[in-house]
């Protein structure tokens, strides 16, 4: 039904259109209770689902952040076991390199201590023995002879100084002698000195160690027991992980990148420069593949020297196979350098053979363009090649801090996503509940006639209804006291 | 749920058979054809410089082919060089090598030809181009673009020239020309109207310093 028919219902427009308004007013007045209620279940079914939702969410973020805090736990438990391995295998080489030696230094230790003990048994001063004839002197001076005994005392005399000398010259070889074995004991008060020290500072190193050790246990306690902190820092140290492992694999894509340059146009010379696979060409996915191929090398390397953990499989080998993988990787690893060594070499001589084409194309003469100091240039390129294959070999280590920091990392922007998720979800269901709120005022805009009516009516229903009581009341008290 | 795996199966399909389908053809196949009838021979030097721009464009895989406009065109005798260069950059550069060197002979020896049959030399390019299959098929006139034949050739026949590109270079105006310029702008307008009936596309270069468009 169009707007003219509808406008057509009686000979003047503006009195049907005041006339639909009005049907339309009190259509919209009958209607208003059951249009209310659907409004508001409207509302408070979305408000609600909004808010379920919005808890299903945060539930969702719980576990999320229950099962990274788990993995961050197990990662944290599994580095420290890690270092403290490590710190052990160091303190037993400390141990076995330094302490094992500690027999042989304690037998010249008891050598050298009985020499010096023997050399100082040796070396005690034996006192000059004191002539036993000093007394009868005295008693020969004390007598009456004036003639005879002053030659006796002067033979007595001469015989006593030369006693005397005699006996000093004994004491002075005798302290020769003792001075001779002090001096002997030296390099061996020296060679304790030495040993004492040396293994002061083997058991000061095992003795640091042991500290290393303890502060790593007590982190490692934490870690078991799941404190918040160990978390936090954990969490910190991922994060930290993460952005410089990020940073040094894009380092080692530029490198990859320069090595791809390196190959891939003598590639064209091996596969052809014109055949695609999709749109790929077929020569640069050649290149692309012996890159990766170096790197697969790379990582298995480093796995066989139990440098990485990316792969239990090769970590559980026995030494011998691991052996083995060694040696069979570094000799792939190589062969793979020296071809790229080839073809950084052949790619120089291609280039030099296009630009030669292109000057006899051009008319020029081809010899004319040959530069003496190229050969640095190949030289370089072949360097290059050489060299890349083996430093990509590294790009194992930050590759695998990458991937299990990435697991953190992803965890925490998905804890980030559900938390602001639930958190929209949950201001989306109470401005839902306003809306509809919002939305039954809207519906009674149009209405604001009737509803003054039906105010005004009701205030007069009211006021009628207290006129009765007081006169029923009246009539009452009126009636008690007739009684 | 088990719309989605048909879906994903069908694209994985599609990528196998994309992946083992034989590749699309991306070379040039480029036939030019020197006029060297009359007093056009002395042209020939140029025609080098284009030949040689040729081979600098060209890249493996592509095909090239020379061949020379006189009195009898559509036969494989007046082809003077031809080479499809291996899809090896190396050896395509060895392979442009000589083919320059064939080139620079025949402009030492070229003699002039009393009559010119371009349309004979566009019939061969036609057979030659179409044998070698190429991408984009490009067939260069290095020529005034005045047919002169010789009594007992027939050459009024319309040309198959769907997906070919015909370039006329070097297209010199003859005395009679500057007489009446009509003539000149007539023969041009004739030849394109003829390679347009035939399906192919049709441009004129006359600045050979400026070859940049071409190829």
């Amino acid at each position: 039904m169009s707007m003219t028919s509808l406008l057509g219902i009686t000979p003047w427009p503006a009195l049907s259109a005041i006339l639909l308004l009005m049907l339309l007013v009190v259509a919209l007045y009958l209607a208003r209770a059951t249009a209310h209620q659907a409004i508001s279940s409207v509302a408070a079914a979305l408000s609600n689902g909004l808010r379920l939702a919005s808890h299903a969410v945060a539930q969702g973020e719980l576990r999320l952040a229950a099962r990274n805090r788990d993995v961050l736990l197990a990662q944290g438990r599994e580095a420290k076991e890690r270092v403290v391995e490590r710190e052990f295998v160091r303190v037993g080489d400390a141990v076995r390199k330094d302490l094992s030696g500690y027999p042989g230094l304690h037998r010249a230790l008891s050598e050298a201590i009985a020499r010096i003990e023997e050399d100082h048994q040796k070396a005690v001063d034996v006192p000059p023995a004191a002539p036993g004839w000093v007394e009868a002197v005295e008693v020969v001076a004390n007598l009456d002879a004036r003639n005879a005994g002053a030659d006796i005392l002067a033979d007595i005399h001469k015989s006593m100084v030369k006693a005397h000398n005699e006996a000093m010259d004994d004491y002075r070889k005798a302290s020769g002698e003792r001075h001779a074995l002090l001096r002997k004991m030296m390099p061996d008060w020296r060679l304790i000195q030495e040993t004492l020290e040396r293994v002061s500072k083997s058991v000061g190193s095992v003795i640091e160690r042991g500290l290393t050790i303890d502060r790593h246990m007590q982190e490692y306690e934490q870690i078991v027991r799941g404190e918040d902190r160990a978390v936090a820092v954990l969490s910190s140290s991922s994060l930290v992980y993460f952005f410089v492992s990020a940073l040094v694999l894009a380092v080692a894509t530029a490198g990859a990148a320069i090595n791809f340059t390196l190959i891939a146009r003598p590639m064209a010379e091996m596969v052809g420069g014109t055949s695609f696979i999709g749109s790929f060409r077929t020569a640069d996915i050649a290149a692309l593949v012996i890159i990766m191929v170096e790197i697969s090398m790379g990582l298995f390397l480093m796995e066989s020297l139990r440098i990485t953990r990316l792969f239990p499989v090769i970590g559980a080998l026995s030494d011998k196979m691991r052996v083995r993988m060694i040696g069979i990787t570094f000799v792939i690893l190589l062969m793979m350098a020296s071809i790229e060594a080839g073809l950084a070499y052949m790619r120089e001589v291609l280039l030099q053979d296009e630009l030669a084409t292109s000057a006899i194309l051009r008319g020029d003469d081809g010899t004319a363009i040959v530069n003496e100091h190229m050969w640095i240039t190949t030289a370089a390129q072949m360097g290059m090649g050489f060299i890349l294959p083996f430093a990509l070999v590294f790009v194992a280590i930050p590759l695998e801090t990458f991937v299990h920091s990435l697991r953190t990392v992803l965890g925490l922007i998905g804890i980030g996503v559900l938390r602001a998720l639930a958190l929209i979800l949950r201001v989306s269901g109470n401005g839902l509940r306003q809306l509809g709120v919002l939305a039954e005022k809207v519906y009674d805009l149009p209405l604001f006639v009737p509803l003054w009516i039906e105010a005004k009516v009701l205030e007069w229903r009211a006021a009628e209804r207290q006129a009765d009581a007081a006169a029923a009341a009246e009539e009452a008290t009126w009636q008690e006291a007739q009684s | 749920m088990k719309t989605w795996r048909k879906r994903i199966a069908f694209a994985l399909a599609a990528l196998a058979v994309t992946a083992c389908a034989p590749p699309a053809a991306r070379n040039t196949g480029v036939y030019l054809l020197v006029d060297t009838s009359g007093t056009y021979n002395k042209q020939v030097n140029k025609a080098e410089q284009i030949i040689l721009f040729a081979l600098s464009r060209l890249q493996p895989e592509d095909s090239l082919a020379v061949a020379r406009i006189d009195t009898a065109s559509f036969t494989e005798k007046n082809i003077i060089a031809k080479a499809t260069f291996d899809d090896r950059p190396g050896t395509a550069n060895q392979q442009k090598r000589a083919f320059a060197s064939r080139i620079e002979k025949f402009i030492d020896e070229s003699n002039p030809a009393p009559y010119t049959d371009i349309t004979g030399g566009l019939l061969q390019a036609i057979e030659f181009l179409n044998e070698k299959r190429p991408a984009h098929k490009e067939i260069l006139i290095f020529s005034d673009m005045k047919e002169d034949l010789a009594k007992g050739y027939v050459r009024d026949l319309p040309l198959k020239l769907d997906g070919f590109e015909v370039v006329a270079l070097n297209v010199t105006k003859l005395r009679s020309d500057n007489f009446d310029p009509r003539e000149y702008l007539g023969r041009l307008d004739a030849w394109k109207a003829k390679v347009e009936k035939g399906g192919g596309h049709w441009r004129v270069i006359n600045d050979l310093d400026h070859l940049d468009g071409l190829l």
